[in-house]
């Protein structure tokens, strides 16, 4: 198997081109939730598993249904695997929206059920994950990568584990931050904001690495 | 009047980006170049216009328990309709603005306004509200696209504006020079608000 690909996408997503620092994807929440490290860590692991399902799902559902090549299950049945395949990918925005925002509803329902301290510490940002870019985006950038399922999934999950670092990172150090003294007006966001552009310059060390 | 009000707030005191902290993804990533920025800004306009006017216009009848996925269908058809007009109309925004298009349907700004006011208020002040929203958007984008590309690249709107001697700051274009710069304007507008209180 190609292992050696799939370790080259994990190593890209977490540290090459993290999804936080590089890509800008998923800053709403790091901006609102990074300020303590528990509710950061709990953040972080609903977004791994609702990132990880999320590129299952949407791959699927585009290889399956949108694509126009003969293995698209509509061609087959509707059309009966004659002509040419429709193409549908211009309802991938719509489809993978409705996929995640259901999936990320199922997730909540879960978490609440098995376990409601979890869920009652995440409060209003269990469901706000749904605008997460980063779920969104990992969907897409998959498609467009053009990843088999495999590579969808590992992409999809270390993703996820590079924006829980970039999180937790940013969490730890604004906690330490509380006790600084900052200047008045960069007090709260814009000093979050310097620290990420730190961050992201240190995160450039790793571009570059040959495998 | 009600109607200026609605407008200037989404300019300046209650702009989206620099006091809501709304829409932070696209802002970062799309302003290495004024004209990507103005592009990007017209489209999250479009959006933001057509899905005010539709949820209000709708509002009485949406009922309140599934109001957000219905939000997201409105608000996807219509950055379907951008991306698929920006694709044929203007293929090199398309390309230069790439993932960030279809990722105008999860703007919070979008969503937030959706919520907090078209869904409660009546059509035409909602289209005000979401154009407002929308210039503010836009005005954000603008500021840091300028620093960002006069100083990374000593351009603006891809016209030279130094001499060949001049060594752009390549860390600007990147990503840490969107962070420092989006870091160092709210500060200095944090410090402007503050002086004009003290005046006060």
């Amino acid at each position: 198997m190609e292992f050696q690909s799939l370790f080259i996408i994990a190593v890209s997503a977490i540290f090459v081109s993290n999804f936080v620092l590089h890509k800008f994807l998923g800053l709403c929440p790091y901006i609102g939730v990074s300020k303590q490290l528990d509710s950061a860590v709990g953040m972080g692991m609903a977004v791994i598993f609702v990132m990880s399902m999320a590129s299952v799902v949407t791959w699927t559902i585009h290889n399956y249904f949108l694509a126009p090549t003969p293995s698209n299950l509509l061609f087959k049945i509707f059309m009966k695997g004659k002509g040419d395949p429709p193409d549908l990918t211009y309802l991938q925005t719509i489809c993978f929206i409705l996929v995640i925002a259901t999936l990320v509803q199922t997730v909540e329902m879960v978490i609440q059920k098995m376990s409601p301290g979890l869920y009652r510490s995440l409060g209003i940002y269990l469901p706000l994950i749904t605008t997460n870019c980063a779920v969104l985006g990992v969907s897409i950038l998959n498609i467009d990568a053009e990843y088999n399922f495999i590579q969808s999934l590992v992409n999809g999950f270390t993703s996820g584990i590079g924006f829980t670092l970039a999180l937790v990172l940013m969490a730890g150090l604004r906690e330490k931050l509380e006790l600084a003294n900052v200047p008045r007006a960069m007090r709260g966001a814009p000093i979050a904001f310097i620290m990420a552009g730190c961050m992201s310059l240190a995160f450039f060390g790793f571009a570059g690495f040959k495998m | 009047m009600i109607i200026g009000k609605e407008f200037i707030k989404g300019l300046y005191k209650e702009n989206p980006v620099f006091r809501l902290m709304l829409g932070l993804c696209p802002v970062l990533a799309v302003s290495n170049s004024v004209n990507n920025a103005l592009g990007m800004g017209a489209a999250t306009i479009f959006v933001l216009l057509c899905s005010n006017g539709v949820v209000s216009l709708i509002r009485n009848f949406i009922p309140s328990k599934i109001r957000i996925p219905i939000f997201i269908m409105i608000i996807a058809t219509f950055v379907t309709i951008v991306k698929l007009v920006m694709a044929a109309f203007f293929p090199d925004l398309s390309k230069s603005l790439g993932l960030f298009i279809s990722l105008i349907v999860v703007n919070c700004i979008i969503l937030g306004r959706a919520e907090a006011y078209s869904s409660k208020n009546r059509v035409f002040l909602s289209i005000i509200d979401g154009l407002g929203m929308g210039i503010g958007f836009t005005l954000a984008l603008i500021i840091i696209a300028t620093f960002r590309e006069i100083l990374g690249n000593g351009s603006w709107l891809g016209m030279e504006l130094f001499g060949p001697n001049f060594k752009p700051v390549l860390l600007m274009i990147l990503s840490p020079g969107a962070f420092l710069t989006i870091g160092f304007v709210i500060g200095f507008l944090n410090w402007f608000e503050h002086r004009r209180h003290i005046k006060h």
